[in-house]
């Protein structure tokens, strides 16, 4: 696993992985998106609007699944220091953010027509109002010091401090009697929701995490040459002035994987 | 159990010394108690219907105000450092400190409270688990905070920040904070919720420690 560390070797990957998750998140998005739309059945109670559970479902489990990755990546730059980790947990955070607000926003939407109220503050909707929280509060703490060194670990540690909210939001459902339904899916016994519309669930969630996917790997890829653009800036300067500007970031080493 | 004492006795004479912090926070946790009734109407039933969690809030704002100073002044004249150089423990120079914090604003607040809730019309049958439940919540409030207090040492804007993070860390003490008092109030046994947060308290104390200390070691560096 430390391999990947490596910013040239983690690039080579990502170039390689890229077209296939273009490929992947492409097919199972349209595939799914046919069958969530057109082929599964419409509830029997619910009608039509039963179908924004195709987006807010995969996108629920984005938000946290992208929660959890940036604290995984948190924990491992603190543990091992790889630049690299502390480069993905930035660049998931953004991601993890908005999948959890399309989750707020489409519940919202799916709320009112069943509900009657576009929010309540219920166990599930306020635990994943505060994930959102955590997601924003994450970011502006990354980018509040000068030395983004700093503002990464000061990331990472409130990550991970934040993890906690995780298993509150999946068993919020069980532990407090909530206006939520429980959970269908991912529960002991095998899920309890229909075949027809378990597979376009499945598709879609399939196909974020391929979306994720892409966009991590652009925005990381983003942030190396940043860096190595900000180095190359830096050894210029250390040419008028010899010994007073170290390059913070070796250029050829995120150079060999182009 | 004698270091945590010293820096305890340090932080107190600070305190102390610089004066008018813990009053400060008093009256910040008055005026702002006192800004509902002119918000929601002076009618008596619906601040007594609301007055628990609005000191709750109030309080848990109050906490919030000081968090700033646990390791701000300490990080700008270089005290940090030479804790943290020093052989004790980090996380027992935090302990230290948070119990400090804890002294100079939660106690207050809690001496406080009655006060708001009586002019808040609320009922006295949940005066005491009100001053239970402060006393089981507030030193949570100050741990956790210790964490956002540590993580923002060196930060822009870090009074705006430290908000932000902390304050979605406190929900659930300010959830079952209100819910003891409310259960009261209604005459129901209020001990399920002080006992959740007894959970939160000592879940808190045994992990804030070391999660400021790691989060001052990084500032430090």
């Amino acid at each position: 696993m430390h391999r990947f560390a490596k910013p040239s070797v983690f690039l080579k990957l990502a170039s390689a992985v890229m077209p296939w998750a273009i490929g992947i998140t492409v097919l199972t998005l349209a595939v799914g998106l046919y069958l969530a739309l057109v082929v599964s059945p419409a509830d029997y109670q619910q009608g039509d609007t039963v179908r924004i559970m195709y987006i807010h479902v995969p996108a629920a489990w984005m938000g946290l699944f992208c929660y959890v990755g940036m604290a995984i990546c948190g924990a491992m730059s603190l543990i091992w220091k790889h630049p690299l980790a502390d480069i993905a947990a930035r660049a998931t955070a953004p991601i993890g953010a908005t999948f959890t607000a399309l989750c707020l926003i489409t519940g919202s939407l799916w709320g009112e027509p069943m509900w009657g109220t576009w929010w309540v503050w219920d166990a599930r909707l306020t635990s994943m109002l505060i994930l959102l929280f955590l997601y924003l509060g994450y970011m502006a703490l990354v980018n509040a010091f000068d030395d983004p060194e700093r503002g990464s670990k000061a990331g990472s540690a409130l990550a991970l401090v934040g993890v906690i909210n995780v298993p509150i939001v999946k068993f919020s459902v069980d532990w407090w009697n909530t206006l939520h339904q429980p959970a269908s899916v991912a529960r002991m016994g095998g899920p309890s929701i229909d075949p027809s519309m378990l597979w376009p669930l499945f598709l879609i969630a399939v196909g974020f995490t391929g979306y994720y996917v892409i966009v991590l790997i652009l925005r990381v890829r983003l942030e190396l040459n940043e860096r190595r653009i900000r180095a190359l800036q830096l050894s210029g300067i250390g040419e008028d002035s010899p010994g007073n500007a170290q390059p913070a970031y070796n250029p050829e080493q995120a150079g060999a994987g182009k | 159990m004698k270091i945590l004492m010293a820096i305890l006795a340090r932080d107190l004479r600070l305190a102390l010394r610089q004066g008018a912090d813990s009053i400060m926070v008093v009256a910040f946790f008055i005026v702002t108690t006192t800004l509902f009734p002119f918000g929601v109407g002076p009618e008596a039933n619906i601040l007594a219907r609301i007055a628990s969690g609005v000191i709750w809030v109030s309080a848990l704002l109050a906490a919030m105000l000081s968090l700033e100073r646990v390791f701000q002044t300490d990080f700008e004249d270089g005290t940090l450092e030479l804790l943290s150089l020093s052989p004790v423990p980090l996380e027992l120079v935090v302990l230290g400190k948070v119990l400090a914090h804890w002294l100079t604003t939660g106690l207050p607040l809690i001496i406080a409270a009655p006060l708001m809730a009586v002019m808040l019309n609320m009922n006295s049958a949940g005066f005491g688990t009100l001053m239970l439940a402060m006393l089981v919540g507030t030193p949570a409030l100050s741990l956790i905070g210790a964490i956002g207090a540590a993580l923002i040492l060196g930060a822009r804007r870090g009074g705006v920040l430290v908000s932000v993070l902390v304050l979605p860390l406190y929900i659930p003490v300010l959830i079952f904070g209100a819910g003891a008092v409310e259960a009261a109030l209604l005459g129901l046994p209020a001990g399920e919720h002080i006992q959740i947060m007894g959970a939160i308290l000592l879940l808190t104390l045994a992990l804030a420690p070391f999660a400021a200390a790691r989060a001052l070691r990084l500032a430090v560096e």
